[in-house]
């Protein structure tokens, strides 16, 4: 388990255990955290699972694929610290990871 | 009015081979798709990229297994609606009354639901003055190209729609093309041209900047668009566009009065119908126990969906399960010769 935390766009924080192995964008829905959609279901087809990783998180991630920044093009305010949260795999690593939620996905 | 024994929203692969399966036990059936072509997420997210997992085909890109479910189509005559949106399904003692975005309507005793995760509709500009330029001098597609001549065009995007569109309009207007990163998505080929004409001074190409406003009253007169590095700059323009893709909506489905639950619609395992009877749905936009987002999955609803549609559309006949390979009634719909 490591702990994630969710800032929803009212400012809300979820300090959520996530099951290592799962990804943010799942950590978020099975736990019921509002504003994370991931219509494809994980695939990098869409870009509604789009959150905001905290600056000092963002060298420490692992780089992002060519198809998931094309998928930010698309995604609502891109920003340079934006991140599909389904391809972000939950490990020891990412203990105290904080991520903020957009306003809407689509 | 149209008539048909079934109409199915939604052009992908669950919808097409849900009409292969209506057809082939006699009912005849309509597909509407907002989309402008046949595939749904097949053809418009992914048509170069394989799928590995459809049975009984190793490999296949989204393209080409649209294609071949048009090609299973074949024997059959279907009515496909495409770039409309069913906008109102509603009831009529025992019939569904359902209404296009173009206005066209149909009378059918079952409704199919194929819809993905609802219909695609462009991603639009975050500031919230834009909306009211919508349409007058701000688009999210071009109808009319004419209407650019002279002018200044700032478009935003940085795939084929917004390379394409920037090269073509270079030609009698001035274009300004702004894309949030320094990597244009698009076909190399149509990037390099861009490149070419930034440097003979044809475009101006403003990368890592994204738009913060929109200045103008009745008319766009300028923007200001905003570096990553927060830097604003001001360009004046006539007209706007983005080309930032296609999102899903649920859209209107959400006022059928179906359960719906997380953007999916809650359907039984035995006829895949909705708490509307009439009324299924099929692929991923359903959700029961233990569903699974795959093709495969769509195909298997969809050919238990027809047969539920069969005891509505032929309340006096009995459905009989016939084989393809043995059936000469089966044979015949799909114009071959029995043995």
């Amino acid at each position: 388990m490591t702990k994630i935390t969710y800032v929803t766009h009212d400012s809300k924080t979820h300090e959520i255990d996530v099951q290592n192995g799962l990804t943010v964008m799942e950590g978020a829905v099975q736990n019921d955290i509002p504003g994370i959609d991931a219509d494809c279901g994980g695939g990098m087809a869409c870009a509604t699972c789009h959150v905001y990783v905290k600056e000092e998180w963002l060298d420490k991630l692992p780089k992002k694929e060519d198809g998931e920044e094309d998928m930010l093009d698309m995604a609502f305010e891109p920003k340079k610290n934006s991140r599909l949260s389904c391809q972000l795999i939950v490990s020891d690593d990412l203990e105290g990871l904080t991520v903020d939620i957009p306003s809407k996905q689509a | 009015m149209n008539k048909t024994d079934a109409l199915i929203i939604g052009a992908g692969p669950t919808g097409l081979f849900t009409a292969h399966q209506l057809k082939l036990i006699g009912l005849d059936c309509e597909i509407v798709d907002n989309l402008d072509k046949i595939g749904g997420q097949c053809i418009e997210l992914y048509p170069d990229k394989p799928i590995y997992d459809i049975p009984a085909v190793p490999e296949c890109t989204g393209e080409e297994l649209t294609n071949n479910l048009i090609n299973q189509l074949k024997p059959f005559d279907i009515k496909f609606h495409l770039s409309e949106r069913v906008d109102e399904v509603k009831k009529d003692t025992d019939k569904w009354i359902v209404k296009t975005s173009k206005g066209k309507t149909f009378s059918t005793p079952n409704v199919i639901i194929a819809g993905g995760v609802g219909s695609f509709e462009p991603r639009k500009f975050a500031p919230k003055e834009c909306e009211k330029f919508e349409n007058k001098s701000l688009f999210y597609s071009i109808k009319d190209k004419k209407i650019f001549e002279g002018k200044a065009v700032t478009i935003f995007g940085g795939g084929d729609s917004a390379l394409d569109w920037a090269v073509e309009l270079s030609k009698n207007s001035k274009v300004n093309l702004v894309h949030r990163r320094d990597e244009f998505r698009g076909a190399q080929a149509t990037v390099d041209q861009v490149k070419e004409l930034e440097k003979s001074g044809k475009i101006n190409v403003f990368t890592k900047f994204q738009l913060s406003k929109v200045n103008g009253s009745n008319e766009i007169e300028s923007i200001d668009i905003k570096h990553d590095n927060n830097e604003i700059k001001n360009i004046e323009t006539d007209y706007l566009l983005g080309f930032f893709g296609l999102i899903m909506q649920l859209g209107p489905i959400a006022n059928w009065g179906l359960n719906i639950d997380k953007k999916t619609i809650q359907v039984d395992t035995e006829k895949f119908e909705t708490n509307q009877k009439g009324i299924y749905a099929i692929g991923d936009i359903c959700t029961y126990p233990g569903k699974l987002k795959l093709i495969l999955s769509g195909f298997h609803e969809g050919a238990l969906a027809a047969r539920a549609c069969f005891k509505l559309a032929r309340p006096n006949e009995k459905y009989r399960f016939e084989f393809t390979t043995t059936s000469s009634n089966l044979l015949k719909r799909l114009g071959k010769k029995s043995d």
